[in-house]
């Protein structure tokens, strides 16, 4: 079964690790916070300037003035902070974020990524996308392993423009997780009951699956 | 002690024209200045340069200015939120620049603090780069980029004084202590103007010397753009 956006946010919480200070993206990264580990201690910063993000606020408690990058209201956990935008990207482009989570249309075999402007038909901007991804030591992406049209959006080389150079170290899909490698897409789980021919199918891009090893399905 | 208070968001806005460049505090609706939005609109000035992260949505924040075709071009970040935005910039009737969110903000504060250009790494290898000086430092690759140049910065604050000190509150920092002092001339508008001596010198988020004017804010609505709750229990 390919997993659905929460078991993929679930799937990427197990790589946050204690002591972590991590930025998560719009869309299935928000879903992360909902999974990390209770017994590790790790901070949520927003580019929008806070970091020590807590969950959302109970009704009558929104803040107009407590945000989160998606503009949705969140509330602050003991020990946060709240700081204007140059510094929020000095933390950013300064490498003190431990872990990137974001989102993207798509993804190439070298680490590039694409998810900010469809040319001609949606141009939102990339917002704080490509100062996070031309910084950041450690970047997961979390997406769908095809376009809704079903088209691979793991790809020998991006079709739309670009928001990074070969940036992403490791993607989560509903199918997959894999790694950058200089060979291309190197398999290193499956989605409980996929096989590795769906994967395959799904996968424009060079993929790269350890010869004799059989693919071990994802754990949560 | 050098006094920044104007009487009201008249006198505040006093010497702006058509086709000047502005920068607006914000990020969403959270932290912009409303009240001089507001003026703006009244004032019926077009042609403006707008260098703010979002555009507001179609009916509040620089939604307004755009409704009534007073802004020629945006410098921004990100603009999903804005329809009647959207619809303008397809059709070309506005010139947009989308810049990286970190850059946005370090070109306001390069401005700030008399630095002329920036090395960042965000864009390399994108549009977003493109006929832009680059240069490689230790291995890796940086594109130039310039300090914003502006006649007017509108900031929101919480707390001010007549000496021009300002204190923000969560989120609706944002932008606005790096806008501050970036123009050639900064307006300030806060919710509360609080008799001088009474902010806590160590808790002064942004100096006074970076604030050419200041008034209280008649009215804020402080809409929420996104209300996300949890359930109790």
């Amino acid at each position: 079964m390919a997993l659905d956006k929460n078991q993929i946010a679930q799937r990427i919480a197990r790589e946050v690790k204690d002591g972590y200070y991590v930025n998560l993206g719009i869309g299935i990264p928000t879903l992360v916070a909902n999974y990390v580990q209770e017994n590790i201690n790790v901070e949520f910063q927003s580019e929008n300037g806070v970091l020590g993000m807590g969950p959302f606020p109970f009704e009558g408690e929104e803040d107009a003035d407590v945000i989160n990058a998606g503009k949705q209201t969140i509330t602050t956990l003991p020990g946060a902070s709240f700081f204007d935008s140059a510094t929020s990207f000095s933390m950013i482009r300064g490498k003190h974020v431990d872990l990137t989570i974001l989102g993207a249309m798509e993804v190439a075999q070298n680490g590039d990524i694409a998810n900010w402007k469809i040319p001609g038909k949606m141009v939102k901007g990339m917002g704080g996308a490509m100062d996070l991804v031309a910084s950041a030591e450690n970047i997961i992406v979390a997406m769908m392993h095809t376009n809704r049209a079903g088209a691979s959006k793991l790809l020998k080389k991006c079709s739309l423009p670009l928001t990074g150079v070969a940036c992403v170290k490791k993607i989560v899909t509903n199918l997959a997780v894999l790694e950058v490698t200089e060979k291309g897409f190197k398999l290193l789980e499956r989605a409980p009951g996929v096989s590795i021919e769906e994967i395959k199918a799904a996968t424009e891009g060079s993929l790269e699956i350890d010869g004799d090893i059989d693919i071990p399905e994802m754990k949560f | 002690m050098i006094t920044k208070t104007v009487n009201g968001v008249q006198q505040a806005l006093e010497g702006i024209e058509s086709n000047m460049t502005l920068m607006l505090g914000g990020f969403g609706l959270s932290g912009i200045p409303e009240n001089a939005i507001a003026q703006l609109v009244r004032l019926n000035v077009n042609g403006l340069t707008c260098i703010s992260n979002n555009a507001g949505v179609d009916d509040f924040g620089l939604g307004l200015l755009l409704q009534k075709k007073q802004v020629k071009k945006m410098i921004s970040s990100y603009v999903g939120e804005n329809a009647e935005f959207e619809r303008q910039m397809l059709s070309g009737e506005l010139d947009v620049e989308l810049i990286p969110q970190g850059t946005l903000a370090e070109r306001c504060r390069a401005a700030q603090a008399g630095f002329p250009a920036i090395y960042t790494p965000a864009g390399y290898g994108t549009e977003v780069a493109q006929g832009k000086e680059t240069r490689e430092f230790d291995g890796k690759m940086y594109v130039l980029e310039h300090a914003f140049k502006a006649d007017f910065a509108f900031i929101k604050a919480w707390k001010g004084d007549a000496a021009g000190n300002l204190i923000f509150k969560g989120t609706a920092r944002n932008f606005n202590p790096n806008m501050c002092g970036a123009a050639k001339i900064t307006v300030a508008e806060v919710e509360e103007l609080v008799p001088v001596g009474t902010l806590d010198p160590n808790q002064i988020h942004i100096p006074g010397i970076f604030v050419q004017r200041i008034f209280q804010g008649e009215q804020y609505e402080k809409r929420i753009e996104q209300r996300t709750i949890r359930q109790k229990g």
